[in-house]
């Protein structure tokens, strides 16, 4: 285990990397054409057809090689549409593009979450303040505990708990990210202002509860029960895949929180560097990174949020490069070792700090509580 | 108010009407929530829909050097055009979609399809990919025909059409809806081109000319000798070939510089209640950038920019913007936005307005000093 030092860069070094992240990002957008709207119309195509063999396969739910091969497609279905094609969309990663069908504005996905309040908790509010503690919800979607910034109190024992049952029904938890229920019961915000947007959560989960728990098990008639086992199977399948995903973006060891204060006037230098900073990548193959809606580059993806996510995987050959030359750690690896050490976290701060759960295999450095931006971190 | 439209597509055969009910059905929409039935069937076939227009391009041919002309079949989502009006066409270019307003050409008396002419301007994107690219079984996007240069219901009994360039197609459809209809009175169209190698629909005029012995079909050519006439339309022209003006309901499509002319003559005489005209190309913005002055904010996204003197909907894609549009020239009002203070001033009408809170065309207003968008 080694240690490295972030170097602190200069204002007049930040100004250049910036611009140069600003070049990558204009000849990317000038770029933009054919080869993109091919790619996600063959996503979207590959998707509705895995829905539609999932739906007809559950037909046959009581033979078991056909409810696996259902809860399969329909899961990678489920997984598509949420990640590479929902996500990126509303990000505005196609409108470009001007088709009325793939606009951010207009987009809606096959989750619980109305595609609206995802777009102001996600695209606004997540990554404008990414990884500022007090700002950005998404650290412990207000539920957990995944920074030492947050103070301890023992409702964080059930850390471990709470984070397996976000990742049952992550889609659930999504959706009422945007309510920002601990605010209400904390009296910060009153249920009645939050009625619009109760409500329009609520039409959504009705339609998606409809579609997938009542309207497609009857029309199997007698695999009714098994259509409703294999599509709640499906949901299950991809809530865990989003939340596995999701969690290894910002909260891996080597990833770091920053304050209110010193992120108060940032330069768009210094933005994309917090943005580096503050996210870690996945390596794998390339059916990895189209199901993790190439959220697998999720440092490429929070330099340029609005960039279409195929393309940041030869993008981040040169971020890669950027950063060397500025000797900024750019955090990327496996699944299993970047989920491992969010696991690790979620454990550890369960308890008070100080006081250290058992950790398997080669135990990460503990971040030290984040205020600076040059500081000691285990070399990934 | 123009006639209801009349050239429908063809009524949907029994089997598929009630294919329609049931993919329209409310039991459906619910199992394909939340993307909605059509973006299941496009992808069976790209001209499946339940609600939105689209036509299938079934034949292209070429009648000059320079245009294409495409039969559509439209899908029954359309609901027709009356003679004269026009469609927006949506393509996609490079990824990007693209809309344009076209006039269909034929008879609105052609169920089933209609067809466009579209000739390629140097620098227009969609009529240049159309010339290149366009082929049968493309499919493109439709809007519901829209404009009133219509004929009346009551069809009138004296018609002058007049047309420049590709400005022949509404005419043209008129010309080919009165024939079809045996319409009694005299008809005389006057069409304007460079020359004659440059005369889309030449030999169908002809036809028609020898075929109807009320329809008198007139060729001016401005960079050739040869035709009836030759040069740009004046009140000679129209002294040689339609003297009585007056008597007439006339109808003319074409650049900015013969319709100036045609409504000066008809102005000259007092009978511009007779005139009906639809300009074709997109006018040049009268004010210098120089002269130019204030400058354009833009509300919604909180960018401001000084005014450069051309049209509110270049200025805002200059600021990094892309407000809807279609026809860039004043005629679809895809691109109508809220402004919400200054003075602007119509390129096409000439009119200024200072009015607060309107809704103005941004592709032909251009700003007189500090204007505010909705955008």
């Amino acid at each position: 285990m080694s240690t490295t030092t972030i170097p602190e860069l200069t204002p007049d070094q930040l100004e250049s990397f910036g611009e140069e992240l600003d070049a990558i990002r204009e000849r990317v957008v000038a770029d933009l054409g054919q080869r993109d709207a091919a790619y996600i119309r063959k996503v979207i195509r590959a998707q509705r057809g895995l829905e539609v063999t999932g739906r007809a396969l559950m037909l046959a739910g009581f033979f078991p090689p056909a409810w696996l091969g259902g809860v399969t497609a329909l899961s990678l279905s489920k997984i598509l549409d949420n990640m590479e094609i929902g996500h990126n969309v509303m990000h505005g990663q196609y409108d470009w593009m001007k088709d009325p069908d793939l606009t951010s504005k207009g987009f809606e996905w096959d989750t619980a979450c109305p595609g609206d309040q995802w777009r102001h908790s996600h695209n606004y509010m997540h990554h404008t303040h990414t990884n500022i503690v007090g700002k950005d919800r998404d650290i412990g979607y207000g539920v957990l505990r995944m920074s030492e910034d947050q103070p301890w109190h023992p409702y964080y024992l059930g850390n471990p708990l709470y984070a397996a049952l976000l990742a049952s029904f992550f889609q659930y938890g999504v959706a009422l990210h945007d309510l920002e229920i601990e605010r209400v019961t904390t009296g910060q915000a009153s249920l009645g202002e939050k009625r619009d947007m109760i409500r329009a959560i609520w039409r959504k989960v009705r339609q998606q509860t409809l579609k997938d728990y009542v309207l497609f098990p009857v029309l199997t008639g007698p695999s009714a029960p098994f259509t409703l086992a294999g599509n709640a199977a499906a949901n299950l399948t991809r809530n865990v895949w989003a939340f596995t995903i999701i969690f290894c973006g910002h909260f891996p060891d080597g990833t770091q929180e920053f304050t209110e204060e010193e992120t108060a006037d940032e330069t768009r230098g210094q933005w994309y560097h917090r943005q580096l900073l503050g996210s870690a990548n996945l390596t794998g193959g390339k059916l990895f990174h189209v199901l993790s809606g190439n959220l697998s580059f999720q440092i490429e993806h929070h330099l340029f949020p609005d960039i279409p996510a195929h393309r940041y995987a030869e993008i981040s050959v040169e971020v890669r490069q950027v950063c060397e030359r500025y000797g900024i750690p750019y955090n990327s690896g496996p699944l299993h070792k970047q989920f491992g050490s969010v696991l690790r976290k979620i454990a550890r701060l369960a308890l008070p700090d100080g006081r250290e759960g058992p950790t398997g295999g080669d135990p990460p450095t503990a971040p030290e509580p984040a205020s600076v931006r040059s500081k000691a971190l285990a070399a990934v | 108010m123009p006639p209801a439209a009349t050239a429908r597509p063809l009524p949907p055969p029994p089997v598929r009407r009630l294919g329609r009910r049931l993919l329209g059905s409310g039991l459906l929409e619910a199992l394909a929530a939340p993307h909605g039935v059509d973006r299941y069937l496009e992808l069976i076939r790209p001209s499946w829909s339940l609600r939105e227009a689209r036509a299938v391009v079934i034949e292209v041919r070429r009648q000059t050097a320079d245009s294409v002309t495409l039969t559509l079949r439209p899908n029954e989502n359309w609901t027709g055009f009356c003679t004269g009006q026009f469609v927006r066409l949506t393509v996609e270019i490079e990824g990007v979609r693209q809309t344009r307003c076209y006039s269909p050409a034929c008879s609105e008396h052609t169920p089933g399809r209609f067809e466009i002419t579209v000739k390629a301007h140097p620098e227009g994107q969609v009529s240049g990919f159309l010339n290149r690219a366009a082929h049968p079984g493309m499919v493109v996007g439709l809007s519901a025909a829209d404009g009133d240069f219509v004929l009346p219901a009551h069809r009138p009994g004296r018609v002058l059409l007049i047309s420049g360039g590709s400005g022949i197609t509404p005419v043209m459809s008129m010309l080919r809806t009165l024939c079809e209809e045996g319409h009694g009175g005299s008809v005389t169209f006057v069409h304007y081109a460079p020359t004659r190698d440059d005369v889309i629909y030449r030999s169908e005029l002809s036809e028609i000319a020898r075929c109807h012995p009320n329809v008198r079909v007139v060729h001016a050519y401005t960079r050739e000798a040869g035709g009836t006439l030759s040069g740009h339309l004046c009140r000679d022209h129209l002294d040689a070939v339609a003297p009585d003006l007056a008597g007439a309901e006339t109808y003319a499509c074409g650049p900015p510089g013969l319709i100036e002319s045609v409504r000066r003559i008809w102005a000259e005489d007092g009978i511009e209640e007779l005139l009906h005209v639809e300009s074709f190309l997109p006018p040049s913005p009268a004010l210098a950038s120089d002269r130019a002055e204030g400058s354009v904010s833009f509300a919604q996204s909180d960018e401001r920019i000084s005014n450069n003197g051309r049209s509110l909907l270049e200025q805002a894609e200059q600021a990094g913007l892309s407000p809807q549009f279609g026809c860039r020239m004043g005629i679809c009002h895809t691109c109508t936005c809220r402004k919400t203070a200054g003075t602007v001033r119509n390129l096409v009408s000439g009119e200024v307005s200072s009015a607060e809170e309107e809704d103005i065309q941004i592709c032909v207003s251009v700003p007189a000093g500090d204007v505010e968008l909705d955008l």
